[in-house]
């Protein structure tokens, strides 16, 4: 378990550098564009100057941007995320309420496309060259060929609004009053639409992925030994030909997971499901720079999390993985 | 389509539209009215403050207007084009300093206290005037509300102010709030702002932030036997195309604010169990407006204004861009209202070869490449068909060998670029008709209006006969003075071009058959909905 400490504490350094420049850097994109806080709350409601003159003194936004990041940063260093001006309420809170819906939306398309995604590759690649293989190294090509959020509205088409085997939208049903595990089935029946098109497209990336390692695998001289040594086909594949093609799935996993953070905007939107992506589109639409930033924040954090429990299951998976800083 | 068309002709004669009103077919079922239901509603947007006293915006009303009422609603048959809410009567005095309005009796608010008229004077006096949006502009000269007793509230004005502006104004500008909720603390900060409580036929239920509103049953509404809802629902639903699904999988009966895009309506008036209505939002018109620089020195010919209004084809901007559901436009007021409409405006027929002559005339001949200058275009993003226009204004000024450039922004970007910065040669605006000229009209033409209001006129224009004329009319007590005095600014307005009109349109709804009692008033979207039913 010392190779993985070591990762940490390496990782940990490594991270708040980065955290830094992110918070920086949104800070700048969103102060280069045009139109404030405020500009955007008018757009709805109009009013005259008095007004709006007021209501940039109270949301802080007269003040030079230079004080602002500043007092930003003095506040995170309290572990204070701000209040944001587009919802009137803390920010700690609003991202608290969207997080869950977009961790369990991840969690399970990421869950189905990786479980799924590789047991096909498996699957395909326990027999390179064969029909099946061909077949779903075709199918996975179509699949990944297809945009997630065409796929979405025609998901939608087809089985909420003809077949309305699933909800069109939403992410429980209104006020039903359920608890406990029906609760749980009432999250999961609305989940199912927007988790397969979240989905879908990263399996056919896991398969296309394991089939690939596995073909090249195959040729390598273990594999022979393992044959000669008379092991049953089924333990080959398991054991020898399916784990040493697994690494480079796990590397995309970790890649993976902070894409479909920002991937799940289109679909939370589809779906109207009340997630993080949704939120930062809001927060930019209603240029709320701190509710922005304490959602970078949080997805940054979020990302190098995953990256580290990837690094670790690297480490776990590979003897050779750290083995340098372990002797260092 | 058909009763549309039908109301938007009968408005041009007000005797007629009495009787075509009631007759329109869509609203008046025969059946009886059902008790019960949770209506699902389709919503685009959560405003950060549902309160409508310090915000008066549609999007606020949608929501509000059900739990918060106004002194009086706009009504198609009532006098004065209003029915009475919290308060039962109105009347204004000769000299035009004072209004007094008799309030309800036996109204208690959604948490058992009484309303009063010292509520309807802490709303005057602490939020209209000074935080609401409108009520800025509309109650500056309230000086004090006397309360002679519960149910009597004196508006007393330090001007004369015209007695008709006030009445235009109640529906919109005038939800009461509770004193007793509101009187401690900031009232910008308070909780109510976000789980409103009032006198509506509906109490705030719940927000689950990106879901949804649930809205129950108010069964102490003094509105007897009302409301016929159990309860009401908004779903949020930001896709553009979720609206038009949901409705088809019934998980909602009702899109308003034309919430299903005017292209799918086609398809979705096919849908059996489904229908269009066009009606119901005749209080709250909106106008697609080009707004002109007026720092540009060719724009500041108003030869050069007129040639652009001869550029374009209004007929083609309604039939193309709004497929039919909208009006063209003659002036700054739409033609569907009854009080101040004139018709006695210059007409600028859509005619390339004069506007092209109207140019040369200014000394802007077309340059070798066939062009004459470089223009700044900048379409508002807010809607479809603003954005739509954009385009075709594009289009149009080629046609006059005018080279406009369009620029796109988001929302925030490009009010800050046209209102605040002034980085624009055109701007295409959908500013409100509100029902009175002087709510928020007038503004786009008067001058000397500071930077950065929104809406209002940031062109740099300046016509003193127009300022003369909107300054008269806000002193201006007697109601048909007032109004020609109005017209007369419509005539000025379309002679000189401070922007041009080019149509008036309204929301769209869609709804399930089985909802009842719908677009039964002017601002029906934004009204309470306690007559609305839903059968079983």
């Amino acid at each position: 378990m010392s190779r993985a400490f070591l990762l940490l504490r390496r990782r940990l350094a490594g991270s708040i550098f980065v955290l830094l420049i992110v918070i920086v850097g949104t800070f700048l994109l969103l102060e280069a564009a045009p139109g404030d806080a405020v500009d955007a709350y008018v757009v709805s409601t109009g009013g005259d100057a008095g007004l709006v003159e007021a209501m940039r003194q109270s949301w802080g936004l007269d003040q030079s941007a230079a004080t602002r990041l500043a007092s930003y940063l003095w506040a995170l260093l309290h572990l204070d995320l701000g209040q944001s001006v587009a919802f009137s309420r803390p920010i700690r809170d609003v991202i608290l309420e969207r997080l869950p819906v977009t961790l369990i939306l991840m969690g399970a398309s990421t869950a189905l496309s990786f479980g799924l995604g590789s047991a096909l590759g498996i699957y395909a690649g326990a027999r390179p060259g064969s029909l099946r293989d061909r077949f779903l190294s075709t199918a996975s090509l179509a699949l990944y060929a297809v945009p997630g959020f065409w796929l979405a509205l025609v998901l939608v088409i087809a089985f909420a609004v003809d077949l309305r085997w699933f909800p069109i939208s939403g992410f429980e049903t209104i006020a039903s009053g359920k608890a406990g595990f029906a609760h749980a089935a009432d999250i999961a029946h609305h989940l199912v639409l927007p988790v397969t098109s979240l989905g879908v497209i990263y399996l056919a990336l896991y398969l296309r992925m394991m089939r690939a390692g596995m073909a090249e695998v195959w040729r390598l001289d273990f594999v022979r030994a393992a044959r000669a040594r008379g092991l049953s086909r089924r333990r080959i594949v398991l054991a020898h030909v399916a784990r040493n093609a697994l690494l480079p799935l796990v590397t995309m996993l970790g890649l993976q997971s902070a894409q479909m953070l920002g991937g799940s905007v289109v679909i939370e939107s589809i779906f109207s499901v009340p997630g993080l992506g949704r939120l930062a589109q809001e927060a930019v639409a209603l240029r709320d720079t701190p509710l922005l930033l304490g959602i970078i924040l949080v997805s940054a954090v979020l990302v190098i999390l995953i990256n580290l429990l990837v690094d670790i299951a690297y480490a776990f998976l590979d003897p050779r993985v750290g083995a340098s800083e372990a002797g260092a | 389509m058909s009763d549309f068309s039908l109301n938007r002709r009968s408005v041009l004669s007000g005797a007629v539209l009495l009787l075509a009103s009631t007759a329109l077919p869509t609203i008046g079922w025969a059946q009886e009215p059902q008790k019960g239901g949770r209506l699902t509603v389709a919503a685009d947007s959560e405003p950060r403050n549902l309160n409508p006293a310090i915000v008066a915006s549609n999007g606020v009303f949608f929501i509000s207007s059900k739990i918060v009422e106004p002194l009086a609603e706009a009504d198609y048959e009532g006098k004065d084009g209003l029915s009475p809410r919290l308060a039962v009567s109105w009347e204004g005095s000769e000299d035009g300093k004072s209004v007094t309005f008799k309030l309800r009796e036996g109204v208690t608010w959604h948490d058992g206290k009484p309303f009063t008229s010292a509520d309807v004077a802490f709303s005057a006096l602490q939020i209209w005037k000074p935080l609401q949006n409108l009520g800025r502009v509309v109650f500056k000269d309230l000086e004090a509300v006397e309360t002679p007793d519960e149910h009597t509230a004196v508006f007393k004005f330090a001007k004369p102010t015209p007695f008709q502006l006030i009445r235009n104004a109640l529906p919109a500008l005038t939800s009461v709030v509770p004193k007793h909720i509101y009187e401690n603390g900031k009232i910008e900060e308070n909780q109510a702002n976000t789980a409103p409580i009032g006198t509506g036929p509906f109490k705030f239920a719940e927000h689950k932030a990106g879901q949804y509103y649930r809205l129950e049953k108010n069964t102490a509404y003094w509105g007897k036997s009302k409301p016929n809802l159990d309860e009401i629902v908004y779903q949020v639903l930001p896709d553009r195309s979720a609206a038009a699904n949901a409705l088809e999988a019934e998980e909602i009966q009702l899109a308003a604010f034309s919430a299903v895009p005017l292209a799918d309506l086609d398809r979705i008036s096919k849908v059996p169990g489904l229908k269009v209505v066009t009606k119901g939002y005749e209080g709250l018109t909106y106008q697609l407006v080009v707004e002109i620089n007026h720092r540009r020195k060719e724009l500041a010919d108003v030869k050069v204004r007129q040639a652009i209004a001869h550029a374009i084809n209004k007929e083609f901007v309604v039939k193309t861009i709004f497929l039919g559901y909208a009006e063209t436009a003659s002036g700054p007021v739409p033609k569907n209202d009854k009080q101040f409409y004139s018709a006695d405006v210059p007409n600028y027929a859509f005619d390339i070869a004069k506007a092209n002559a109207l140019l040369d005339e200014a000394g802007y001949k077309p340059g070798a490449d066939g062009k004459r200058f470089k223009l700044k275009l900048l379409p508002a993003p807010y809607f479809n068909e603003t954005k739509q226009f954009g385009d075709y204004l594009r289009q149009a000024l080629a046609a006059i060998g005018i080279d406009a450039e369009l620029v796109n922004n988001d929302s925030a970007a490009h009010i800050k670029a046209v209102y605040t910065d002034h980085a624009f040669d055109l701007a295409v605006g959908p500013p409100v008709f509100r029902g009175d000229p002087a709510i928020s009209t007038t503004i786009l033409a008067q001058s000397g209006i500071p930077d950065g209001v929104p809406f209002s006129n940031q062109g740099g224009y300046k016509n003193a006969d127009i300022d003369a004329i909107i300054a008269k009319a806000a002193e201006t007590l007697d109601a048909s003075a007032r109004t020609d005095l109005y017209k007369e600014f419509q005539k000025k307005v379309v002679e000189d071009l401070p922007f041009i009109n080019v149509a008036d349109w309204t929301f769209i709804s869609v709804a399930s058959d089985k909802v009842g009692n719908i677009a039964d008033n002017p601002r029906w979207a934004v009204s309470n909905w306690s007559d609305t039913w839903l059968a079983k």
